[in-house]
């Protein structure tokens, strides 16, 4: 295979070689590919992107690079090669040291890399002492790794133990640690994926400076396409263990070239698309399982393109040129690929017109949090219309699913705030509300896992519902239950499975069909595709939509994700420490003028296709709500602070024009003035 | 329509049961096996033991009294020249029933208190953790002996006294099982049907806290063998003519410093036997379940 940057940078050896490599993972006494032959180059200084769904051997091709499979796995053919030097033929001590000095990994959850009893100062010097450095020398080196990786307050964060610090700068110690004996191969594993938006992008930041510093070269693994398009020169695409694609990052998202590419890439709602304007298209099917025997292209099952051939033969990397390469016959036709999914799609409008079906006034949830009271939900006012999706936005700690919680009557609010649903006052809590209000409100939660009894079968999950929400029993509510499954498309067979037995997409569809099974007039949604992956996703916003076209049902919709809030929402409230900043129409809020808070989460959104120009960046965290600043909540933040005022004087909710209301010192007019420059980039991919 | 979702048809539901994962989980248990057939041996004893024992276990036979192991009395002869061997294999019957039985009180009245406190926590856990808590300090001892001034000695006393001071330590363990349960969005989605708190404890969150209670459960009849012993060896557990472990100890220590060891120890071991064999089972289920 030829490898463009060995050619262009005209050293002998890449920084990382894979040459047909194989791994297994032993299942049941059996022997289960999980790699088949990938091969693939990362030259000095490059950064190469690894993309895929869970499930097709990312983070095991990680693992596998220094020989850190877990127990049952196995390399069962192919290379390795660090700088050159085969990695399968280093011994114990070789490989010790190569782990040490020259390959640096950082994974998904820093929580856990870190060491939760020792302080964050002892560990990093640790490092420094593993190579040879002692004493006060090391702990210098130490604080210089945390100011290198601009953590705030390096010397107070050396005193400081793990769980003292926010996801964001422990993700900064797990780099620094990394960076500390200054790699030449910096793996990094979904580093960004538990971060919020805005930390996602400091962390990015970070990444992409350090990446100008140092000389390390970087295997960046990632689910998520838009993080891997800003930050890697290459992309390689994992299936099934197997590269199908590989090319520069440009051209692999511009114009690829296998139809999974191009099928993962349309599954993301992209360029401000919303429901009204057809469906997201799906992958059909369903990844091989691990060591499933393949005959023929590993795609062709889910592949509208294939034919006998692809079924029969499996297809080469065909080199295309530039250092493409395209496991698919027909990699030319690629992008014709028909779609999984019709894209029409009728949706009435929401009846804004009518009488709200939900209306909050001046709700308020405080918790005493240690003597202090912690306001986690703040004088939040707001209607919904039938029909209508609002959707819920802001980092985390700002407040979404308490807000969610209390509507729900999980939590009780404040005295004196009221909700009313359709015109009747609802109790505080779910005990001294009726039973018809309470089938009238109901939830998917974001982790089917804890939302889903594990002890129950699906009919029973399905069946419970329609017991007690519809009143159903016996044939009727048999009959229901059926055409509430296929309502939700899934099938009979499911039924009687338990909902370990069923893959996060499917068990999705339970609670989506169990909200639904008396008739609800809203459904609240918490993050219910947060933890799936794209082409899931895209099944369950598609579910989402056709069933609020035939039920008229309205959602709250609350997401970290801008696409999907804006696929899916007409009116969006930007929430921060428990406030409303903005309120409005999906629209309007999200092509703005907007709040400055709005501006730089919209910001901070990595898109699929925009340079990196315009960027509003946060600095520091989300403030704590048991001392929020005074003044604006986000003064501390703001990158369009005005002055005194911000400082010293809440600003109301006002109307910017009709039905979008914006809590802000600057006036409308002005906030059009700044922003208009950066509006055109701020479209979310 | 159809053709939006053709991703739910294929994928194979595979992968057994919870339960079925866990009885072949111990069927591969080293551990669980041995202490399983240590188990079943005292079983079978009590169930059938009187059929095969050599000898009549309560009858005497004054002029063989005292004779030491030999191929006619295998484990010899206690004082009025009964058959300790025959006696050994049918004393397993009143520990077996006692034990288990108490066992199980233990366990309902524990879980249900659990549930209880675990489920509606604040002011009800306050008030019936603190009186387990002070129900716990008093030695089981203590209670027996005032349960048997009370109600006098019977297999039904020694069984409620050992069931009751079992239960608050079941009972602790259900409720952190439970609070942790209690957590999960299930319980909020019952709520949200409206569901009773009798539904959602027992319906709900019951089985998912299963495993827990089932090791503690075993480890509580190891315990409960060892509790039935004690007090029968003290005189307020098991009464005669019963050949019970523990009483034909008390009724034989005596003889140990006279070299009648054979009176004892046989009864000891078996003691010790069953109480190990328990606790192999309960290590067993443990090793099944953190799998």
């Amino acid at each position: 295979m030829t490898d463009p940057a060995k050619a262009a940078t005209g050293m002998t050896a890449n920084a990382l070689d894979l040459n047909d490599l194989s791994v297994a993972y032993r299942v049941g006494g059996r022997n289960r590919a999980v790699l088949r032959n990938v091969s693939l180059s990362i030259g000095r200084g490059e950064a190469y992107g690894l993309v895929g769904e869970s499930g097709c051997g990312k983070s095991t091709a990680a693992l596998s690079v220094v020989r850190y499979l877990p127990r049952n796995g196995s390399i069962t053919g192919g290379a390795i090669a660090i700088d050159g030097k085969d990695v399968m033929k280093l011994d114990a001590e070789a490989l010790r040291r190569a782990r040490a000095e020259t390959v640096s990994m950082v994974y998904q959850d820093p929580g856990k890399a870190l060491n939760p009893s020792i302080r964050i100062g002892r560990q990093l010097t640790e490092i420094f002492e593993l190579a040879g450095i002692t004493g006060k020398a090391a702990e210098e080196r130490a604080l210089a790794m945390l100011k290198r990786v601009r953590i705030s307050d390096p010397v107070g964060v050396m005193q400081r133990y793990p769980h003292q610090l926010s996801g964001g700068m422990q993700q900064r110690v797990a780099i620094a640690m990394a960076l500390a004996n200054d790699p030449s191969m910096l793996i990094l594993d979904e580093p960004t994926t538990g971060l919020d938006a805005t930390v996602e992008a400091e962390v990015l930041d970070l990444i992409a400076q350090l990446r100008r510093e140092l000389s390390a070269s970087i295997l960046f693994i990632s689910h998520n396409l838009a993080v891997v398009s800003n930050m890697c020169d290459r992309v390689g695409v994992l299936y099934a263990g197997m590269l199908v694609e590989e090319g520069t990052t440009k051209d692999v998202f511009n114009d690829p070239r296998h139809p999974y590419t191009v099928a993962l890439l349309r599954c993301l709602p992209r360029g401000g698309q919303r429901k009204d304007q057809g469906r997201l298209d799906t992958i059909p099917g369903f990844l091989p399982g691990i060591g499933a025997t393949i005959t023929g292209c590993a795609f062709a099952d889910r592949c509208a393109l294939a034919d006998d051939r692809c079924r029969r033969e499996l297809p080469p990397l065909y080199e295309l040129g530039d250092g493409r390469l395209s496991r698919c016959h027909y990699h030319d036709k690629a992008q014709t690929l028909p779609r999984a999914t019709p894209s029409d799609v009728k949706l009435p409008a929401p009846a804004t017109a009518a009488e709200p079906v939900l209306r909050v006034e001046n709700v308020n949830k405080t918790y005493a949090s240690h003597g202090h009271a912690l306001r986690a939900v703040k004088d939040v006012s707001l209607d919904l219309a039938p029909g209508e999706t609002l959707g819920l936005v802001g980092e985390s700690g700002s407040g979404k699913t308490t807000f969610a919680r209390l509507l729900l009557g999980l939590v009780a609010p404040d005295e004196g705030g009221q909700i009313t649903l359709e015109g009747k006052t609802l109790a505080p809590r779910l005990e001294g509300r009726g039973d018809d209000q309470v089938k009238a409100m109901q939830i998917v939660f974001q982790n089917p896992d804890s939302a889903l009894n594990r002890s129950h079968s699906i009919r029973h999950l399905i069946g419970r519902a329609l017991k007690r929400l519809a009143g159903l029993s016996g044939k009727a509510l048999e009959t229901r239950l059926d055409e509430l499954v296929r309502s939700v498309r899934l099938t009979e067979r499911h039924l009687a499975a338990k909902p370990r037995q069923l893959s996060g997409g499917l068990k999705q569809r339970v609670a989506i069909a169990r909200a639904f099974a008396g008739d609800p007039r809203i459904v609240v949604c918490d993050e219910p595709t947060s933890a799936l992956d794209v082409s899931v996703q895209a099944a369950i916003l598609n579910l989402l939509a056709d069933l609020q076209a035939k039920e008229r049902v309205s959602y709250i919709f609350i997401s970290h994700d801008l696409g999907v809030v804006r696929y899916l929402s007409d009116k969006i409230a930007v929430l921060y420490l428990g406030r409303i900043m903005e309120l409005g129409p999906s629209e309007d809020v999200f092509s703005g003028p907007h709040h400055p808070y709005t501006e730089a989460l919209l910001s901070a959104v990595p898109k699929l296709d925009r340079s990196e120009s315009s960027r509003i960046r946060l600095d520091g965290e989300i403030p704590s709500a048991t001392n929020p600043p005074p003044g604006c909540v986000f003064q501390t933040r703001c990158p369009r602070k005005i002055g005194a005022i911000c400082e010293s004087q809440e600003p109301p909710l006002v109307q910017a024009k009709p039905g979008h209301m914006i809590r802000c010192h600057i006036p409308y007019p002005e906030l059009a003035r700044l922003q208009k420059h950066g509006a055109a980039q701020s479209e979310p991919a | 329509m159809s053709a939006t979702d053709t991703t739910t048809q294929e994928r194979p539901i595979g992968r057994r049961g919870p339960y079925a994962e866990l009885f072949f989980a111990l069927m591969r248990s080293g551990t669980f096996l041995t202490g399983f057939a240590i188990v079943l041996f005292w079983v079978i004893c009590a169930l059938f033991g009187e059929h095969f024992t050599p000898y009549d276990p309560l009858a005497d036979d004054i002029i063989n009294a005292l004779s030491p192991p030999s191929a006619e009395h295998w484990f010899g002869t206690d004082q009025i020249g009964r058959d300790v061997f025959s006696r050994v294999i049918v004393g397993s019957r009143d520990i077996l029933t006692v034990a288990p039985l108490a066992t199980l009180l233990a366990t309902v009245a524990g879980t249900a208190l659990g549930l209880f406190t675990g489920y509606f926590r604040g002011i009800a856990d306050d008030i019936v953790s603190r009186v387990l808590e002070a129900f716990m300090a008093i030695p089981v001892v203590i209670v027996a002996l005032l349960a048997i001034v009370a109600l006098g000695t019977s297999k039904a006393t020694v069984i409620v006294v050992i069931g009751l001071s079992f239960a608050p330590i079941i009972a602790r363990t259900v409720r952190s099982a439970v609070l942790a349960e209690r957590e999960l969005d299930y319980v909020a989605a019952a709520q949200l049907r409206h569901e009773s708190a009798f539904h959602t404890m027992f319906v709900e969150i019951l089985p998912n806290v299963i495993p827990p209670i089932l090791v503690e459960t075993t480890v509580r009849l190891g315990y409960a063998i060892f509790a039935v012993a004690t007090l029968s060896f003290m005189g307020f557990g098991i009464q005669p003519p019963s050949p019970d472990w523990g009483l034909s100890i008390s009724n034989n220590y005596g003889m140990i410093g006279g070299g009648f060891w054979w009176t004892v120890l046989f009864d000891a071991l078996a003691i010790a036997s069953l109480v190990i064999g328990v606790n192999l089972v309960t290590d067993g289920i443990q090793g099944a379940l953190n799998d």
